[in-house]
């Protein structure tokens, strides 16, 4: 080993017309071409992709399907006893279903569970080609419905309407029947609320766009959003799970007090 | 019975204020010979701070410390409420404002509170004494004293004498409170029924079902399989005054289904379209909305008290409290494709009352 380092050694001294910062400005030199060709490169595919889902995506999304989901829902996607039919459920719903994590589902349970995403974003972009492709179904929305810049006070009272007597006026979440719940929409991201809305994941009913306009539904997203990143004006919001929460938090600690209080007043002083 | 020789008279004394037990049934007032004995004060015992006077002068210190406190607190207060003002769109701000006055009112009470206990216990003198309870009973001539003014005062003023004055005195006293039965009942509906206007909705042959909040009338074909929709009746978003009342009572929600999920008994088989039904909002128990729709299995959730309709079967009660199912509004589509109501409800909406049938 001593003896390879000794002959790279002598090479920097034999070259070392140089100076050291030479070296350092050629690496740096090196590092930017190769750096700008490639992110040239990435961005001439990813302009590529978005022209359409090519023949190959969708083929590959086919493998991937028949690999991971085909067992409950089918090798043609028309389901199985196990699982419902894929067919006319569009790009949105696989997006939201995949790419939240609760397919491919962990187990048989009242309802799919979120859990950390089992597959990449182009694996995910591909399977939901590939079953876009067998139907025309809800498409992935556009990026300018998902911006969160429209009006949250016509959010609100939409969501207030349409969403909140299940997912909880602040979108805290809330229990539906046997174990079934609506879970809490803090941290959501804008695309999985608007997916959502358009395909009615599970037990959630379709939010269509003759019921809920698209830029409706950006107004409840910027709601949600609003929410989400503004403080609560009163403080300790508990959860904002109302008085369940609030009674719990005066019980042990409003009463406690109380009784230390009550306690301490009528012992004797020493 | 009641006493014993020596010391029967004390005992009874103490615990009932010198009423005669001897003349009392039996069984009231047992006082019995083994009956535990007062056991007395236990001996005094000496605070710190009465013992070592550095113990007093830190008590005392403590004390005037925690008033002064009080007084930081107050002025907290108010210098919080200038500091930190609420400013209009912000809510943050609300907050702030909010927790700091809180922050200065509680250190103002708490600190007075808990500084005169402490002064209380530490410092004021604490020995031990007992008042007795004075009998309640008033002394004779007392007794005798009152009933003799009750009769004056009778004869004097003739209450009992001039039965005119009194009777019509009476009657001027029982007929005062009228006039606030019939104030607050103007406050109630007057020229309808109370019980009709609970019996009827706005809905009627013919009114078109429209989105809530926008009014937008629907098409059959807008009702997409899975959806759900929260439905008033045109027009009712024009109404100017009792919007709210109608509103409250003509909400309706909108689902599709498959065809054959449904299950419709004959006479109503002509209350739906495609699927397509609409039932009342309001629930059958105390009347909050019903609005929690799963799509699969075809339930609707309370909210409030977890009662549980079948929409797929005439949204019958299938858990909970309610007692009724939701009533059914008939809907068709008219010739623009619109849904419209048939007619209004068959049956009062929302909770029990009286005079329902």
């Amino acid at each position: 080993m001593p003896r390879t380092q000794k002959p790279t050694n002598g090479t920097s001294r034999r070259s070392g017309r140089r100076s050291p910062l030479a070296s350092v400005a050629l690496i740096a030199i090196g590092l930017l071409f190769t750096g700008g060709a490639y992110a040239a490169f990435s961005t001439s595919t990813a302009s590529a992709a978005t022209e359409s889902a090519s023949a190959q995506t969708v083929a590959e999304g086919e493998k991937l399907f028949a690999a991971n989901c085909a067992t409950c829902h089918g090798l043609s996607a028309d389901g199985t006893s196990a699982g419902p039919s894929l067919i006319g459920v569009g790009a949105a719903s696989v997006d939201f279903q995949v790419g939240t994590g609760r397919m491919p589902m962990q187990m048989n349970g009242p309802q799919a569970e979120v859990k950390p995403v089992q597959f990449t974003e182009e694996q995910t972009a591909a399977l939901a080609a590939y079953v876009a492709s067998l139907a025309p179904g809800p498409a992935i929305p556009a990026a300018e419905l998902l911006d969160a810049q429209g009006d949250a006070a016509a959010g609100a009272e939409l969501f207030r309407i349409n969403c909140a007597m299940c997912h909880n006026v602040a979108g805290a979440g809330g229990a539906l029947t046997e174990g079934k719940y609506a879970p809490a929409l803090d941290g959501v991201t804008p695309q999985h609320i608007y997916e959502a809305m358009i395909t009615g994941p599970q037990n959630m009913p379709v939010f269509n766009d003759m019921n809920i306009s698209p830029e409706d539904k950006r107004d409840i997203i910027t709601y949600l959003k609003y929410v989400e990143n503004n403080p609560s004006p009163g403080g300790f919001a508990l959860g904002s799970l109302g008085p369940v929460s609030e009674g719990l938090f005066l019980w042990i600690f409003g009463l406690g007090a109380i009784v230390a209080l009550t306690v301490w007043i009528t012992a004797k002083s020493n | 019975m009641a006493s014993d020789e020596t010391s029967g008279k004390d005992l009874t004394a103490t615990d009932s204020a010198g009423v005669d037990h001897g003349s009392a049934a039996a069984g009231i007032a047992v006082v019995s010979r083994d009956a535990v004995a007062n056991p007395g004060f236990p001996p005094h015992r000496p605070r710190i701070t009465d013992l070592d006077p550095r113990a007093e002068k830190r008590a005392e210190r403590t004390v005037y410390t925690l008033f002064y406190l009080s007084i930081v607190g107050s002025i907290f207060a108010i210098a919080a409420y200038m500091i930190f003002p609420i400013v209009p769109e912000d809510p943050g701000s609300v907050r702030l404002n909010n927790m700091f006055i809180g922050i200065g009112l509680a250190l103002a009470l708490l600190a007075l509170g808990i500084g005169a206990v402490h002064w209380g216990k530490a410092l004021m003198h604490d020995e031990e004494g007992v008042d007795e309870r004075h009998p309640v009973r008033g002394t004779d001539e007392t007794r005798a004293r009152a009933v003799e003014i009750f009769q004056e005062a009778n004869t004097e003023s003739g209450f009992g004498r001039r039965t005119m004055i009194r009777n019509s005195l009476i009657g001027a006293l029982v007929v005062f409170p009228l006039p606030a039965v019939v104030l607050f009942r103007g406050l109630a509906p007057q020229d309808q029924d109370p019980v009709a206007l609970l019996k009827q909705t706005m809905w009627e042959k013919g009114t078109r079902l429209a989105l809530d909040p926008s009014g937008v009338p629907i098409k059959a074909s807008d009702v997409t399989l899975g959806s759900s929709f929260a439905v008033i009746p045109e027009g009712l978003m024009d109404l100017g005054h009792g919007l709210l009342e109608e509103k409250a009572k003509a909400v309706v929600i909108l689902v599709r289904m498959k065809p054959e999920d449904l299950i419709e008994t004959p006479e109503r088989a002509s209350w739906s379209y495609d699927g397509i039904v609409a039932y009342s909002k309001i629930c059958t128990h105390v009347g909050c909305p019903v609005g929690l729709y799963e799509q699969q299995t075809h339930h609707l959730l309370c909210p409030c008290h977890q009662s549980q309709f079948d929409v797929a079967d005439s949204a019958k009660v299938i858990f909970g409290p309610a007692k009724r199912a939701l009533p059914q509004l008939p809907i068709a589509v008219d010739a623009d494709g619109y849904l419209i109501a048939q007619s209004d409800f068959l049956e009062p909406v929302g909770p029990s009352f009286w005079e329902r049938q």
